[in-house]
């Protein structure tokens, strides 16, 4: 007999930078177009995804990570961010992945809700208006539980 | 592959029934994958994604992405979701009887 489908994801973005925010939005994205039902939860330097000033300033951490295969003193150097940012966000463009503030009103405007997380909003000072519009709510963690009743929780 | 009729036309199907050959398709194809999916009757914006699709499959080689549904297929993302709750790119590329679309975004 096969596997029972998935008809719904909960996904929390909880990292900041560029590679910690994409795979959450893929996944969320990817959820939809297969007709799956989608939330996403922002926390903690998550929430840089949907905010208003941040989103479009996202970057890869060059500094402390093994993946890019650079001597960690190359990483260091000013600047370096910016270059492997500009360069990844070349290739996703040309493979038709949207840059994140576009990307996060795609996925909104594909039905998924999206959510900040009312303890890391409280630590950081934020407020509501601090967000893009799209963002439906911020919510506490019980009440993230609610509206993940039912579905499966992929934490990123 | 499978061998099946759809709309009384003999058509090549993948194991989720998307067309084999788009040469294969035509119409009344579409109208009844579409009613087969949860889609009673086509509209004018159904057709307009459909086509869309197809034309770019034909053209390219590949179905494109939501994305490019959204912006260039005069039919935006939100409205792309209330026409084919289902997922709009799948259920257009298999009512449109091109491949299912593989890419991730």
């Amino acid at each position: 007999m096969p596997d029972d489908p998935i008809t719904k994801v909960s996904i929390i973005i909880s990292k900041g930078s560029l590679e910690g925010i994409y795979p959450g939005l893929i996944l969320a994205n990817g959820a939809r177009m297969e007709g799956i039902e989608a939330n996403v939860f922002f926390t903690f330097f998550g929430m840089d995804a949907i905010h208003r000033e941040r989103h479009e300033h996202v970057k890869v951490a060059a500094v402390g990570n093994p993946g890019l295969h650079l001597a960690t003193w190359v990483g260091g150097v000013p600047g370096m961010s910016s270059i492997v940012t500009h360069q990844l966000a070349k290739k996703m463009e040309e493979l038709d992945i949207p840059p994140i503030p576009e990307f996060v009103e795609l996925i909104a405007d594909s039905g998924a809700g999206l959510y900040a997380c009312q303890a890391s909003v409280d630590m950081f000072g934020l407020t509501r208006a601090d967000f893009i519009d799209q963002v439906e709510d911020v919510i506490t963690v019980g009440e993230f539980y609610e509206r993940a009743a039912g579905g499966q929780i992929i934490f990123t | 592959m499978t061998q099946t009729t759809i709309a009384g036309h003999p058509v090549d199907v993948d194991p989720e029934g998307f067309l084999t050959d788009p040469g294969a398709w035509d119409r009344d194809i579409a109208a009844e994958i579409a009613r087969d999916n949860g889609i009673p009757e086509l509209t004018e914006r159904h057709w307009q994604v459909v086509d869309f699709m197809r034309e770019r499959y034909l053209r390219d080689g590949a179905a494109p992405s939501i994305r490019t549904l959204g912006k260039a297929s005069g039919v935006p993302v939100k409205e792309l979701y209330q026409l084919f709750p289902k997922g709009p790119a799948k259920l257009a590329a298999k009512i449109g009887g091109i491949p299912k679309p593989r890419g991730c975004i």
